[in-house]
C-alpha cells in the first residue's frame, strides 16, 4: 500500500508528510535547547558574581569560535543553494552544493575539536566549573546535531540522490526538510555563540 | 514554501542574507570590545543574535511564507518557551523577595 502525502500537499493542512514531521520534530528542539538555556540562566543568576571570573579562566577562544560561526552561516548558503539547484534541476550542482554543505560541518567539527583538546590539555573539563559544566553540556549536544546533520545531507546527496530520476519533486522535498534541520541547528549556534563567548 | 517560487530571486535574496549575517557576526564580536556595562552588552548581543536569527528563519528555512498551520503550531512552541524561559526569572524573582522580607523581619523597629 502507497503512503499518501509523502509528495503532493494534505488537503486539511496544505503540507506533506514530510513538512508538518520535520516542523513538529523542531519544536520539540526547541523544548530541548530551550530546557538547557533556562538552566544556563539559572546557573548564571545562582553563581554569586562568580560566572565572570569562570568564563576568564576557562580561557574560550573568540578567534577561532567566530571563524566557526562564519564557517556555519556559510554552510546554510550552500544549503539553500543545494535545495535551489534541485528546484532548477541542476542535479550535478545539488551534489557540488550538498557536499560543500557536509564539509563545512566537518571544518566546523574539527575546529570544536582543536578548542576541546585545548580545553583538555589546560585541565578544563565540565566538572571544573558550573561554567564548562553547562559549556560541554550545550556545545556537545550542539555538536551531536552537526554529526547528525551531516549524515542526513551526505545520505541525499550520496545515495539518497538516486531519487532524481524517479521522482524529483520527492527529494527536493527531503533536501528542503534536511536543511530545516541544518538551518535549525545554525539558529542554535548564532545563540550559543555570544552567550558563552561574548557575554 | 509555495509551490510557485521565483528561484534567481530567491538565490539573491539567500546572498544578501548570508552577508547580512556575516555583517551582524562581526557586530557581535565588535560589541564585545566595547566597554560598556555587562546588561548593555547583553541586551546588544542577544538583540543582534535574535537579528541574525529571524534572518535564517525567515529565509533560509522559508518562514515568510509558510502555511498556517505551521505558524500556529511555531506560536505555541514561542509561548512554551517564553514560559520556560520566564520560570528561572521568576524563581530568581522570588528568592530576592523572600530574602528581603526576611531582612525585614530581623530588623528592630
Amino acid at each position: 500500500m502507497e503512503i499518501p502525502y509523502t509528495v503532493e500537499a494534505h488537503p486539511e493542512t496544505g503540507l506533506n508528510n514530510g513538512k508538518i514531521g520535520i516542523w513538529l520534530f523542531l519544536t520539540s528542539e526547541v523544548m530541548l535547547f530551550g530546557a538547557l538555556f533556562a538552566t544556563f540562566i539559572m546557573l548564571r543568576i545562582g553563581s554569586d558574581g562568580n560566572w565572570a571570573a569562570m568564563q576568564a579562566e576557562a580561557e574560550l577562544n573568540i578567534p577561532l569560535a567566530t571563524l566557526n560561526t562564519a564557517v556555519l552561516i556559510a554552510s546554510s548558503l550552500t544549503m539553500v543553494m543545494a535545495w535551489a539547484s534541485l528546484m532548477r534541476g541542476q542535479l550535478g550542482r545539488f551534489k557540488v552544493f550538498g557536499w560543500l554543505t557536509v564539509g563545512c560541518g566537518g571544518i566546523f567539527l574539527v575546529i570544536k575539536y582543536f578548542e576541546y583538546t585545548a580545553k583538555f590539555e589546560h585541565h578544563h573539563y565540565p566538572e571544573s566549573s558550573t561554567f564548562l559544566a553547562i559549556y560541554f553540556a550545550m556545545t556537545g549536544l550542539h555538536a551531536l546535531h552537526v554529526i547528525g546533520g551531516m549524515a542526513w545531507n551526505a545520505y541525499f546527496t550520496g545515495p539518497g540522490s538516486k531519487l532524481f530520476h524517479t521522482n524529483r519533486q520527492w527529494l527536493t522535498d527531503r533536501v528542503e526538510h534536511s536543511g530545516l534541520f541544518w538551518h535549525f541547528v545554525d539558529l542554535v549556534w548564532i545563540f550559543l555563540f555570544p552567550v558563552f563567548y561574548l557575554l | 514554501m509555495s509551490e510557485h517560487v521565483d528561484i534567481d530571486k530567491q538565490v539573491r535574496i539567500y546572498f544578501l542574507v548570508f552577508g547580512a549575517l556575516m555583517v551582524g557576526t562581526l557586530a557581535t564580536v565588535g560589541a564585545y570590545y566595547l566597554e560598556v556595562s555587562v546588561p548593555v552588552a547583553l541586551t546588544i548581543g542577544l538583540f543582534i543574535a535574535s537579528v541574525k536569527a529571524s534572518l535564517v528563519a525567515c529565509f533560509f528555512m522559508h518562514l515568510i511564507d509558510e502555511k498556517k498551520i505551521i505558524y500556529w503550531t511555531l506560536a505555541l512552541t514561542v509561548a512554551f518557551f517564553i514560559a520556560l524561559m520566564a520560570l528561572p526569572l521568576l524563581t530568581s524573582v522570588a528568592d530576592q523577595v523572600g530574602e528581603f522580607a526576611e531582612v525585614e523581619a530581623h530588623e528592630p523597629h
